[in-house]
């Protein structure tokens, strides 16, 4: 009791300090963590990608300036990379978000046993992502899986044979494992956005006469657009970095044809240890991401000077 | 309002279809995992083979190193998962509680950490850590994970923080005890249940973790789940049984985990919205 009451009076400066310290405190061990694990390599491979270093070159480690960057221009893998990762995050996000979107409104609805098909729906978000991927990789394979005899069946492919090395298809198969891990991610947030949308406002509405689409377009969709336009933004950024499942079912291949940009820093630093190249592409990537989220804040700006 | 009958039949036809085409590929993994070797070829695209058998569940446990694995995976899963937990109950704390000057450029930091692909760091992590002697060790690797996770537990402790009224310890303090002392003994236990969705969040990314595992280890002594599995995979690729049977035992922690941190999906996403 002394003590509370002692610092209620004027403090002395010594417990001062100890206030006004206290916050740091409680986050220090967090931020020296994450300055000395994330922000330093970060600054570090900012400034690899303007050096040669190469991990089995003990030579290696001057300054070479642009040169990393000259090269990229010519580089051809690099450019497909390009073509590939907006191919790869389209038409994931898009599938994604039109099956987590259909299930959120299933699983609106109340129902006997919603709570175990929730579980069971949402389960392959907690797969981890290597087995995904490699999960999906065996069912294209044609030894094992049925997925080449059932697309052949119906008509889709001319031979039961593995879309995973086709490459013109190949593209195909880390996306059906990205739509099948990512649909309760956009499931989940978009039914937490239904849920919060008052009753009453449908009752209202097919009181004076709104049907189910119409009631769907002028109540449903205008609640959920802030959520959806937030998800689908904050996915296009993370989907776009994601390369596990296309490391794990084709490794980039056939000829390069899935390669990400993502995935190929990695094969960079991975396979050919050049870790300035790795670098030097990651910081295009790093600066093509900035300029697209800073996009995102000009739309939401002029959008919302408009309203 | 009640719907039509026949609104009704394809509603839960539509769930239906949902429900089989989450299961269906853990189902098959399963099929495979049991199926003998003699029938994996001629019996290939049966839904459920003529015999089962346990042959490939017993001879990775007894002849694989995918124990090892296993141990190494559960190592660095957990001790990851507990750090993190531990940190971000700290610093989440800071955040829902004082009002600090720094308080905005942290929020700031973290935010940061979670919009730039950690691809970007394979090359420099490995540059740092391997005159360290943390390439190729799991403590190594636990550092690494425990750095990644932080931010987004910070984020998901603070929000099961602020949902506890500021009373509690404000009574606690005026009875003598520090705002620390407060934390420690009336906060936290009242967050255990965020504290546990905590736990398995980091504990399943940790699990899942594979561009990290695979650039920094290298010998099979250290290498956790995914590693091991993809070495595997690329080294006897015949052997489907086998591996399918060690994918199965991977994913039990994560499933387990899944089912006690199944109530928390919401609340952890929204508070999370930056991650994945």
């Amino acid at each position: 009791m002394t003590l509370a009451a002692h610092s209620h009076a004027a403090k002395p400066l010594r417990k001062r300090i100890a206030d006004a310290s206290e916050p740091y405190l409680y986050s220090a061990p967090a931020l020296i963590l994450i300055i000395g694990v994330m922000l330093v390599p970060l600054v570090l491979g900012i400034s690899y990608a303007f050096r040669d270093i190469q991990l089995l070159n003990p030579f290696s480690g001057g300054f070479i300036g642009l040169d990393h960057f000259r090269a990229l221009g010519q580089d051809e893998a690099f450019f497909r990379a390009l073509r590939n990762t907006l191919w790869w995050t389209g038409a994931s996000v898009f599938l994604q978000f039109l099956f987590g979107l259909i299930l959120a409104l299933l699983l609106d609805k109340p129902f006997a046993g919603r709570g175990l098909v929730q579980a069971l729906v949402f389960l392959p978000w907690a797969v981890p992502s290597f087995l995904a991927g490699l999960n999906w990789a065996w069912l294209f394979n044609p030894v094992i899986g049925p997925l080449p005899h059932w697309l052949y069946a119906l008509g889709l492919l001319d031979a039961p044979n593995n879309i995973l090395s086709d490459p013109q298809l190949a593209m195909w198969g880390p996306i059906a494992a990205n739509v099948w891990w990512g649909i309760p991610f956009f499931a989940i947030t978009l039914l937490a956005a239904l849920q919060a949308i008052p009753r009453d406002l449908y009752e209202a509405a097919s009181i004076d006469g709104a049907g189910p689409v119409q009631r769907f377009l002028s109540i449903t969709l205008p609640f959920l657009a802030p959520t959806i336009a937030i998800t689908i933004l904050l996915r296009t950024v993370w989907i776009s970095n994601f390369a596990d499942l296309i490391v794990v079912m084709t490794n980039g291949g056939p000829a390069d044809r899935t390669q990400i940009v993502a995935s190929y820093i990695f094969t960079q630093a991975f396979k050919r240890l050049d870790f300035g190249y790795a670098s030097a592409i990651a910081l295009v990537l790093l600066v093509l991401l900035l300029v697209y989220s800073l996009l995102i804040v000009l739309l939401r700006q002029t959008l919302l000077n408009k309203g | 309002m009640r719907s039509k009958p026949i609104l009704t039949v394809l509603h839960r036809l539509a769930i239906l279809a949902y429900v089989v085409f989450a299961l269906f590929p853990l189902f098959w993994l399963l099929k495979v995992s049991v199926t003998p070797n003699d029938l994996l070829y001629s019996e290939g695209v049966r839904m459920w083979p003529s015999r089962t058998t346990f042959e490939h569940y017993s001879f990775v446990i007894a002849h694989s190193a995918f124990p090892t694995f296993f141990k190494n995976s559960l190592i660095v899963a957990g001790s990851t998962a507990v750090t993190v937990t531990i940190l971000a109950s700290l610093a989440g704390y800071a955040l829902s509680r004082f009002n600090f000057r720094a308080k905005y450029w942290i929020v700031a930091l973290m935010l940061i950490t979670q919009m730039f692909p950690l691809v970007m760091l394979v090359a420099p992590i490995f540059k740092m850590l391997s005159p360290l002697g943390l390439t190729n060790s799991l403590p190594g690797l636990v550092l690494v994970y425990t750095a990644f996770n932080v931010p987004f537990a910070t984020f998901l402790m603070q929000s099961f923080f602020d949902g506890i009224p500021k009373d509690l310890e404000e009574a606690a303090m005026i009875d003598g005890a520090t705002q620390f002392v407060a934390f420690r003994q009336i906060i936290l236990p009242l967050t255990l249940p965020g504290i546990a969705a905590t736990l398995g969040f980091v504990f399943t990314a940790a699990w899942s973790e594979l561009l990290f595992a695979l650039m920094l280890i290298s010998g099979n002594d250290a290498s956790t789940f995914p590693v091991g599995l993809l070495t595997f995979v690329s080294k006897f690729s015949v052997d489907f049984g086998q591996m399918m049977a060690a994918g199965v035992l991977a994913l039990i922690p994560a499933c387990l985990f899944f089912l006690l941190i199944q109530r928390y999906l919401v609340q952890g996403l929204t508070a999370g919205a930056v991650k994945g």
